[in-house]
């Protein structure tokens, strides 16, 4: 199972004063049970980019293919794929309307011809998952606190049990601990269920510590497309495009600058101090050797 | 999609028009509405046509991009069209069952046309070159004297201006809505009327509250910033007629005396 | 007398249901104590909830104290007859910046302010001019707000407020909602304006990385302030900032690893410089 993109295109406020082309010969291929990062500021193409994966936004040209079915064909069922392909959005005040979160979460199994039976029944398992409260479920959405308001959205996508997950910034305006839970939350997802996720952030730090693979965009293309090691060795590069590595690896190239032997490519804090206390411990084993 | 609505979005350029104070355009195009109904013949056409023509060549918007604001009226338009094409009395030129075209349904069609589109063509003029601001300003100015029967023009003019800064603001945000909705499976147009209505509320709910969340928010930016009605208010750009404008209400009147005289004689 | 003193002040939001019955009562301060001098860039860090914000609109008299005193700028907030002084000195950027840029056209948004306040015609042009270039932003002057970035509606933001020439700007999360160039150039900006015109800073956030620059950083928890001093010697205190929902810079968190694992770096460093160097001196 996979997720092909092939030369897509994408066009804004085509042939007008406004035309802005937001994507440039995309090429991607997205693997089952992949945990991807996407980084670029903003107007880098990549929200334009995630909204072409469920279809929301159809290409100007080049084509999509899921799980080898082109998503552009007459008879492909769009709605479908929304339930497979999951997007929650950046602000989760977006989507949360219904009297209850409980309710506002059925309202994706809903949409997908479920029963109410069977709906409630997602919902729940959904809103486990989140690991919100029950105190809550039953209370307006509007009450709840900016991170809880986030996991009942992310419940809310969750619901139609997708075999993707796409999540659009989803730790913006949240403190230090509510952004870690979320983070985590979207790990453990990943790792329990073995979901294919997407996860699209401003923060390099973020990124380098839960990603696999890493896609940079810039400009509309794909500037980078590797482990997160691999990208952010490319840190000069980054820089002139307006991005930065996380500050850990500047730390650990100018360490070698000075002469200490760091790992060059550490992108997490834990490698970092991995690396640091072995180029001290060799230092002085070194020395008391002598 | 929903921003490609040009009326009412200011087109920054350097022009005459531009310059002219909000209370001569204000007054030019009530004029110039009124003169679109005064006319009725090729000469009083020609007249408001050349009128409407140098004032667009004038004000340096590209017609083009005027032009794109019609699109809006297309539907208004065509039921004019068919409405007096077809339902006008008179000599029969064509006729297919019971449908007959007469010589004075072309004739009003054909007028009716041109009066609609010159309508949206010249107060898209006022708006393409004129801030949202400058107009709040005209209109609280042009207006004042209602004050003395109690009419609060200055929260007026306030709330139309506010209301104009995020109209663009709003209509992006039920973009935004929306696709987090279809996100979820939600369909907006497939069903019956009833079936459509209720899809709305997952658009609605969010959009409302976002609504009233800004409107909280700006009140507040607006006391942090000692906002406290009209009184003792100054203005950066107080409204002061400058020569131009004396010969712009000239114009006015001289195009307003011939339409009216072709109106007459011709 | 310092520019802002609070004493014990204290806000109690009080809800009530049809029948005027106290229905809940939420202490969002509770006893608060902050002294600001003039010239100080002071930092609130604090997790969503701890009452930072609350304390900021107490700061503008949006909001007025249920108990104890505030008294900004050698006036009491108790006395209405101060309000209009008060909020002219202390100006406030809040969070989202499109909801707090009212005009259409840039430069007529930084001139709402000296508008409202009944500063004449050619005073608010040169007030404009200057507020915007304070900024950065002077290009921009007759741009719609509606296609700038973020971090451009911010310093528009801040020069609206700069151009009612206050003493002191209080930005309540400013860049909360922007990307990480936005929040520079906000950063900048008022990192700028704190040095060259030696303006009084008051920034709450919950951003780590952007305390480092302030002279004194106050921490709040559930209404209360509970640490006080230096980025430096906040920053030192790891596991007390942990509990209360914050979090410290990368660099930092490394350094107090480091430590913890028998690397001897000084406590509370703050830049990648400052490992750099304690780094190469140990090796």
């Amino acid at each position: 199972m996979s997720i092909i993109l092939d030369k897509v295109n994408y066009v804004y406020s085509e042939k007008t004063a406004y035309e802005i082309q937001a994507l440039r010969d995309i090429n991607l291929k997205i693997n089952d049970g992949e945990f991807i990062g996407i980084i670029g500021h903003t107007g880098s193409g990549k929200s334009t980019l995630i909204q072409h994966l469920n279809g929301l936004v159809k290409a100007s040209s080049g084509g999509i293919y899921y799980n080898g079915q082109d998503i552009y064909d007459a008879d492909y069922k769009l709605k479908e794929l929304r339930g497979k392909v999951g997007l929650v959005f950046q602000y989760p005040e977006h989507q949360l309307f219904e009297t209850t979160v409980f309710a506002d979460v059925c309202f994706g199994p809903r949409n997908c011809g479920l029963s109410r039976k069977d709906s409630e029944l997602k919902a729940f398992t959904a809103l486990k998952s989140v690991g919100l409260s029950e105190d809550y479920w039953y209370r307006s959405p509007f009450e709840l606190s900016g991170g809880q308001k986030r996991r009942a959205a992310i419940a809310g996508v969750l619901a139609m049990e997708p075999e993707v997950l796409v999540l659009d910034e989803p730790t913006a305006g949240l403190d230090p601990k509510g952004r870690d839970e979320i983070l985590d939350l979207v790990a453990k997802l990943h790792r329990e269920r073995q979901m294919t996720v997407i996860l699209v952030s401003h923060s390099m730090e973020d990124v380098g510590k839960y990603v696999q693979r890493l896609i940079v965009m810039n400009r509309g293309s794909v500037m980078y497309d590797g482990t997160p090691a691999e990208v952010f060795s490319h840190y000069r590069e980054l820089e002139e495009v307006g991005l930065a590595a996380p500050q850990v690896t500047y730390l650990m190239h100018e360490l070698r600058g000075r002469g200490i032997p760091a790992n060059g490519v550490a992108t997490t804090l834990e490698e970092a101090k991995q690396s640091i206390l072995q180029a001290f411990s060799e230092k002085l084993s070194v020395q008391s050797n002598a | 999609m929903l921003r490609d609505i040009t009326i009412g979005q200011y087109y920054p350029a350097d022009s005459v028009i531009h310059k002219l104070d909000p209370r001569t355009k204000l007054m030019a195009t009530m004029i110039y509405i009124l003169s679109l109904f005064i006319f009725r013949s090729l000469a009083g056409f020609a007249a408001v046509t050349l009128g409407l023509f140098l004032v667009i060549l004038l004000s340096k918007v590209p017609i083009g991009y005027m032009v794109k604001g019609l699109k809006a009226i297309v539907v208004i338009l065509l039921i004019t069209v068919i409405f007096n094409l077809f339902l006008t009395p008179g000599e029969t030129i064509w006729s297919f069952w019971k449908l007959r075209i007469t010589e004075e349904g072309l004739r009003n069609a054909a007028f009716m046309t041109v009066r609609l589109i010159y309508l949206i063509l010249g107060s898209s003029i006022l708006t393409l070159t004129t801030t949202p601001n400058q107009l709040t300003d005209g209109l609280e100015k042009s207006l004042r004297p209602l004050n003395k029967i109690r009419v609060p023009v200055h929260e007026i003019a306030m709330m139309m201006s506010i209301a104009l800064r995020f109209i663009p603001i709003l209509i992006e945000e039920t973009d935004k809505i929306m696709k987090a909705q279809l996100a979820r499976g939600a369909d907006f147009e497939s069903g019956n009327l009833v079936k459509k209505a209720k899809a709305m509320v997952p658009l609605l709910v969010p959009l409302f509250i976002s609504a009233f969340r800004r409107a909280n928010d700006l009140a507040l930016a607006m006391e942090a910033r000692c906002y406290h009605g009209g009184e003792g208010r100054t203005k950066m750009k107080p409204l002061k007629y400058k020569g131009v404008d004396g010969v712009a209400y000239l114009l006015i009147a001289a195009y307003f005396a011939a339409v009216i005289l072709l109106r007459r004689f011709l | 007398m310092n520019f802002i003193e609070a004493r014990k002040l204290v806000h109690e939001f009080i809800r009530r249901d049809e029948d005027d019955n106290v229905e809940s009562i939420l202490t969002a301060l509770d006893g608060v104590n902050l002294d600001v001098k003039e010239g100080e860039f002071v930092a609130v860090l604090g997790h969503n909830g701890s009452g930072k914000s609350t304390l900021a609109k107490h700061l503008n008299v949006l909001l007025k104290p249920s108990g104890g005193t505030l008294w900004v700028n050698g006036k009491d907030v108790e006395d209405a007859d101060n309000l209009w002084d008060i909020r002219q000195s202390t100006g406030m950027v809040f969070q989202n910046p499109d909801n707090q840029i009212i005009a259409s056209v840039v430069e007529e948004d930084v001139a709402f302010g000296p508008e409202n306040i009944g500063v004449p015609t050619s005073e608010i042009w040169k007030r404009v001019e200057k507020s915007l270039k304070s900024v950065g932003m002077i290009q921009y002057r007759e741009h719609s707000p509606n296609r700038l970035s973020g971090g451009q509606k911010q310093r528009v933001a801040i020069a609206g407020v700069m151009a009612m020439e206050p003493k002191c700007i209080v930005l309540d999360e400013p860049t909360a909602m922007l990307d990480p160039n936005g929040r520079r150039e906000v950063l900048e900006a008022v990192g700028q304006l704190n040095k060259e015109k030696g303006v009084t800073v008051i920034l709450i956030t919950h951003y780590m990385e952007e305390v480092i620059r302030a002279d004194r950083v106050y921490v709040m928890d559930d209404g209360k302030v509970v640490m006080q001093g230096t980025p430096r010697a906040i920053f030192s205190q790891v596991d007390t900032l942990k509990s209360y929902r914050l979090d410290v810079p990368q660099i930092t968190l490394l350094a107090y690893e480091l430590r913890k694992a028998g690397v001897p770096v000084p406590e509370g460093i703050l830049t990648r410089q400052e490992l750099v160097e304690a780094l190469c001196q140990l090796y």
